[in-house]
């Protein structure tokens, strides 16, 4: 949905997302990242399980909701990327223990 | 990172242009100043980024966004201490802020407090506005500064506004394509303004403004008197259909941008117990505020877009005069260094100049508030347009009534993004007026935060016994 400017010459990161590795850049937010990567990381919905992707990314919507390092629901474009940060893509209601 | 003390004299909450201007001034003062902000680095919504974006060439982003960096660099040397990535989930009338940092929570007071958490877009709710693929216009320009992203495939802009404008010259500039300009301003709307016209005409962002709208007229197609917008496809928006002069048209798009102007961001301040209006021009909540710009909650003020929207220009004259209020308050004598009430009032003024002509001209149109039939109001709870309508048929009197009919507002967002369609939407369906029907009572947390930073905030004895039996 998006692509990087050529001139971009921040530092390459290394994020896994649902176990694939991506190249963010410092300074990337997560939902950021996500978006730039060309894969598919539409969430699902808690309440119909209808595909998302982020809406606002400036912390109102959360539409960006992402489990970051196993924690769930974090709002992917408030949290910087970090080196070997494990994105997974939340699919539906929460699992009981997660 | 935390607080480095547990009391300040005053604690300005967001680092967006009001809170920039303000924390510097009262850190000058020689006032203990913590300013508080959720993003990773200083500059809010406008100057996104302005320490870290990877966009260099200053002609591409433009003056305005650059001239950011002046007050960063006053803001740092000031002595306020700068706590980023801090989310402030609560604020009560004891001055006492829950912030959340680093992934633990933490309380601390101030003096006092000055709210400067802006704005954020009007929601827009048009049929297929929640398909993956649609956006704010804010959105893409905020990936476009912090991240340096540019929309890819067939894009198209829709709606109404300043930042319509901005954002397509940007992303023309930087070599990004725009297929398709859509513009939703409804031709009434210069009738209504054109008394106002002589104030903006003499203001900064006359001649700015046009010329911007002249840029992206000759790079891209516009169509204008857009009086309908529907989105579709599946699982990703893949057409829009549009209605101009009578006309319906569907194009293929692959990303769609909407946006039709910024309302103020309310849910801390409501949370705080800040008494607010409803304001008919601008069709939205506004707090209360005295000529200090002090709320109805003693020591509490606002600063920013947040008391009203007046623009970056307005908000950085608006941070002044609050942080001088303070100044007044907590150490008078500080004051005698720094411009009088009096030349922040005018400049405030002066920022100010042509909004009302703004307000007028870009007040959006009933049917993109006011959504019908199966159209989403609530995106969190997947609440319509329908679902409301028949809930005060079946005798729901408000939006917090609604909560218990159909959980409109109850989701993570907490009302952000559907709770302006429904206090318009209740008040028409109840033939009554928005300050009759009200809004969404709010609560802190106003932003979610883990169970575990709760648990390990430290407690009195006092409040242990009052729980244990």
């Amino acid at each position: 949905m998006f692509k990087r400017i050529e001139e971009d010459r921040r530092k390459p990161v290394e994020i896994t997302v649902e176990g694939q590795r991506v190249t963010a850049r410092e300074g990337d937010t997560v939902a950021a990242a996500l978006l730039a990567s060309g894969l598919d990381v539409r969430r699902r919905t808690a309440v119909s399980g209808a595909p998302r992707l982020p809406y606002c990314m400036m912390g109102v919507c959360f539409d960006c909701l992402v489990t970051i390092d196993g924690v769930g629901n974090r709002q992917g474009c408030l949290v910087p990327v970090r080196e070997g940060m494990k994105i997974e893509i939340q699919k539906g209601r929460r699992e009981i223990g997660r | 990172m935390t607080p480095a003390r547990d009391e300040y004299d005053v604690a300005v909450i967001g680092a967006g242009p009001a809170g920039l201007a303000a924390a510097a001034l009262t850190a000058k003062a020689g006032l203990s100043t913590l300013l508080l902000d959720e993003n990773q680095g200083p500059g809010g919504q406008v100057w996104r980024a302005i320490t870290t974006t990877p966009v260099q060439d200053k002609t591409l982003l433009g003056k305005d966004y650059w001239a950011g960096k002046e007050l960063v660099e006053d803001l740092r040397k000031s002595g306020a201490e700068i706590l980023q990535g801090a989310t402030v989930w609560s604020l009560d009338r004891n001055l006492e802020i829950g912030i959340s940092v680093g992934g633990g929570a933490c309380l601390i007071k101030a003096k006092r407090v000055i709210i400067a958490t802006g704005a954020l877009e009007r929601p827009f709710p048009i049929p297929g506005w929640t398909l993956p693929g649609v956006m704010t216009a804010g959105a893409a320009q905020t990936v476009l500064k912090s991240s340096g992203l540019l929309p890819e495939g067939r894009t198209v802009i829709a709606g109404q506004g300043p930042l319509l404008w901005l954002l397509s010259a940007q992303i023309l500039r930087m070599g990004g394509k725009i297929d398709l300009v859509l513009d939703t301003t409804d031709k009434r709307n210069y009738r209504r303004a054109l008394p106002h016209a002589a104030a903006f005409i003499t203001s900064p962002y006359f001649l700015k403004g046009l010329a911007m709208m002249r840029e992206v007229r000759r790079k891209t197609r516009v169509v204008s008197g857009v009086t309908s917008l529907v989105a579709s496809g599946e699982g990703h928006v893949e057409s829009l259909s549009f209605e101009a002069k009578g006309k319906k048209t569907t194009v293929p798009v692959d990303v769609l941008l909407l946006h039709q102007g910024v309302v103020p961001n309310v849910n801390l301040a409501m949370s705080a117990g800040v008494k607010h209006h409803w304001d008919d021009i601008q069709l939205c909540w506004a707090p209360e505020l005295d000529g200090k710009a002090e709320t109805s909650v003693p020591g509490v003020h606002i600063a920013g877009d947040g008391a009203g929207i007046g623009g970056a220009l307005a908000a950085v004259a608006r941070g002044r005069v609050v942080a001088r209020a303070a100044i007044d308050a907590l150490k008078p004598d500080a004051g005698a260094s720094l411009p009088s009430a009096a030349d922040l009032k005018t400049a405030v003024a002066k920022a100010e100049k042509g909004r009302l002509f703004l307000d007028l001209l870009f007040r959006p149109t009933k049917q993109f508030r006011i959504p019908s039939d199966d159209t989403i109001v609530c995106r969190c709870e997947e609440v319509t347009a329908q679902d409301i309508r028949d809930s005060v048929a079946v005798g729901a009197t408000g939006p917090n009534q609604l909560k218990a009919y159909r959980r409109a507002g109850m989701g993570p967002c907490q009302g952000r993004l559907c709770g302006l369609t429904v206090t318009e939407l209740m008040a028409e369906a109840r033939s009554k007026t928005p300050e009759e029907i009200g809004y969404y009572r709010l609560r802190a947390p106003v932003k979610p935060i883990m169970l575990s930073e709760l648990a390990r905030l430290p407690k009195t004895d006092e409040a242990t016994k009052a729980v244990v039996r």
